[in-house]
């Protein structure tokens, strides 16, 4: 059922919902971006209405909530081995709707691909969505290109309109509103500026294209498109011992990017994907093919904000776009 | 929770020294497990390795590990009756029953005979379980060579040919030259009918398949085991993924038609 609030009623729903729900949101953090007296949108816990960031994508994805950059799996004392004690909140997450099919990624990987993930099921137990709508197109964004720019799983949304704002309760564990009743539908971008073409019969073959070299040049291998990445859920194991007292550690798992040195290092020296170039035809292949062929949809969700991110000005849309040039010269 | 993370305890029951940096541990075990299959292996605060298995036993798996890293090294300085932490097994691993009533070779480089050991051991124990058992398996040089005790108990029952890349001991009598340089010679009887696994490193596995096929080995009668970074064992952390191909969970072991379209 659907409801028009004024800002007032608005944030004493919220604080009603956070007696059981830590509620997160994309915030303006002000004086945090990469220059100097530049701004960036990033994932915080919010108590107002005031403090979401509508307007703007945040720069970094929502996964960093389902998995932590660092997350303890073990704290070793001894002979004993204690799992970290998880917060008893449920929590509600503000998502756009490439996110929320990001997160449908992140399940097929943690819960779908071989056994489940116990760290990564706790959090996902406890996740309720809360839609928010995009008035436009961002920069880079081709969600409409992914099928990823219309969704209707999710529990709640929340459209602030004029001085009002509309919320949409979908899922009945939300609790319901004593307000005026209206009526209210989803919107969805249903255009892009940047469209992407993906290669349909992209037989492997054509990952052996010419296209690869110039990334070899062009990319310093930092990662930062794969730590934006809502669907990039590749980790590094870590043990660590306390400085203070060796007898002491912990095993974590670190975030990890298939575009950074060291990835496929293996003990003894043997490593793959050495140039650049093949970890961008490996990363591209992932996003755009492989998963496909093993989950049914493609990786990427179109949110650009591996674009937004590269300092080397790489656009994965561009890259999909020459392989697709490529991929149809071959062809004819 | 139950949790996959979550490690056993194994006691070290012996500890084999092939090499100054090779080791083979006896690990108590009990349960499933097959030749091929490997566990992540760890010492708290210090880390997780994966860890093929060479060896299947009443009630113990062995274990060879070189030490070329944190954790290994600190492997490496446990005793007789210590202890390391595992989990698994994990991969498919080889299914013995495949190869059974076939002319059957194995070739190996370096530590790469360790995962298919437990094949070896099985046919060696068993060789009328086989047409024909042959292993062709090279090392470096003399002093890298492993198993030594298991190559003389081997050569009573199948055919063995032991060989080195290069050797500077004099006293060293064996076979010098690489693995491909004995396959035309092999004696096969028919060569639609011979089963074929290949392990090593990446380069030795490309040429070693290119001389089989040479000799009318069938595509689908050569299987490889691909080693590669595991940092999970269980198809989440991403690091062995080639193409759509997840090498812990459908591997390490594949049949060379499926091993051929994958590329890093």
């Amino acid at each position: 059922m659907a409801y028009k609030l004024t800002v007032t009623k608005f944030n004493q729903y919220l604080k009603d919902l956070a007696t059981e729900y830590m509620v997160l949101a994309p915030v303006l953090l002000q004086g945090k971006g990469a220059f100097t007296d530049t701004d960036t949108v990033g994932y915080q816990e919010i108590k107002l209405f005031a403090e979401i960031e509508f307007t703007k994508k945040s720069a970094f994805s929502m996964k960093e909530i389902l998995t932590p950059i660092t997350q303890t799996l073990f704290y070793f004392s001894e002979d004993n081995w204690t799992q970290p004690k998880v917060h008893d909140k449920k929590i509600l997450l503000f998502l756009r709707s490439c996110d929320i099919h990001g997160i449908k990624r992140l399940d097929d990987i943690y819960l779908k691909n071989g056994c489940e993930d116990p760290y990564y099921k706790v959090f996902r137990e406890k996740i309720k969505i809360c839609l928010i709508e995009c008035s436009e197109s961002f920069e880079n964004c081709f969600c409409v290109s992914m099928n990823t720019n219309i969704i209707d799983e999710y529990d709640l949304l929340v459209r602030p309109e004029g001085d009002f704002i509309y919320v949409d309760i979908k899922n009945s564990e939300l609790s319901t509103l004593d307000e005026e009743v209206v009526e209210v539908s989803p919107r969805f971008i249903m255009e892009n500026q940047t469209k992407v073409f993906i290669p349909q019969d992209l037989a492997q073959k054509a990952a052996l294209t010419g296209i690869w070299e110039e990334y070899s040049s062009r990319c310093i291998g930092c990662g930062r498109c794969s730590f934006v990445c809502p669907t990039c859920s590749c980790f590094s194991m870590q043990d660590i011992f306390y400085k203070e007292n060796k007898n002491m550690g912990e095993r974590r798992r670190v975030w990890a990017s298939c575009m950074v040195d060291g990835f496929s290092d293996m003990a003894g020296g043997h490593s793959f994907r050495k140039k650049q170039g093949d970890r961008m035809r490996f990363r591209v292949m992932h996003k755009f093919y492989d998963y496909k062929k093993r989950f049914g949809y493609h990786m990427c969700v179109g949110c650009g904000r591996c674009d937004d991110a590269c300092p080397e000005y790489i656009s994965i849309g561009n890259c999909v776009n020459k392989l697709h040039s490529a991929v149809e010269e071959k062809k004819s | 929770m139950s949790n996959v993370y979550m490690p056993f305890k194994s006691r070290i029951l012996k500890i084999i020294p092939h090499t100054d940096i090779d080791y083979t541990f006896l690990m108590e075990y009990t349960g499933d497990v097959k030749p091929g299959q490997f566990f992540e292996v760890s010492i708290p605060k210090y880390g997780e390795a994966p860890i093929s298995i060479s060896e299947i036993g009443e009630g113990y798996v062995g274990l060879t590990i070189r030490r070329v890293g944190v954790v290994t090294n600190t492997i490496h300085e446990l005793q007789e009756g210590g202890v390391l932490f595992l989990r698994g097994p994990y991969g498919n691993g080889f299914d013995i029953n495949l190869y059974k009533s076939k002319e059957i070779i194995v070739a190996t480089g370096g530590t790469g005979l360790a995962p298919v050991k437990g094949v070896v051991d099985y046919f060696a124990e068993n060789a009328d379980e086989a047409t024909s058992f042959s292993l062709i398996a090279g090392f470096k040089s003399p002093k890298d060579i492993l198993f030594k005790a298991d190559f003389e108990k081997w050569q009573q029952t199948i055919n063995v040919i032991l060989t080195v890349d290069h050797s500077d001991d004099e006293l060293y009598k064996g076979n010098t030259g690489l693995i491909t340089s004995y396959v035309p010679d092999l004696n096969i009887k028919n060569s639609s009918d011979v089963n074929v696994i290949i392990v090593g490193p990446p380069v030795m596995i490309r040429f070693t398949v290119a001389e089989f096929l040479k000799r009318g080995i069938l595509e689908e009668n050569i299987w490889v085991s691909y080693e590669r970074k595991m940092c999970c064992g269980i198809g989440k952390c991403g690091h062995c993924k080639i193409d759509d191909t997840y090498i812990c969970l459908e591997g390490p072991v594949f049949n060379y038609v499926k091993a051929k379209t994958l590329m890093d």
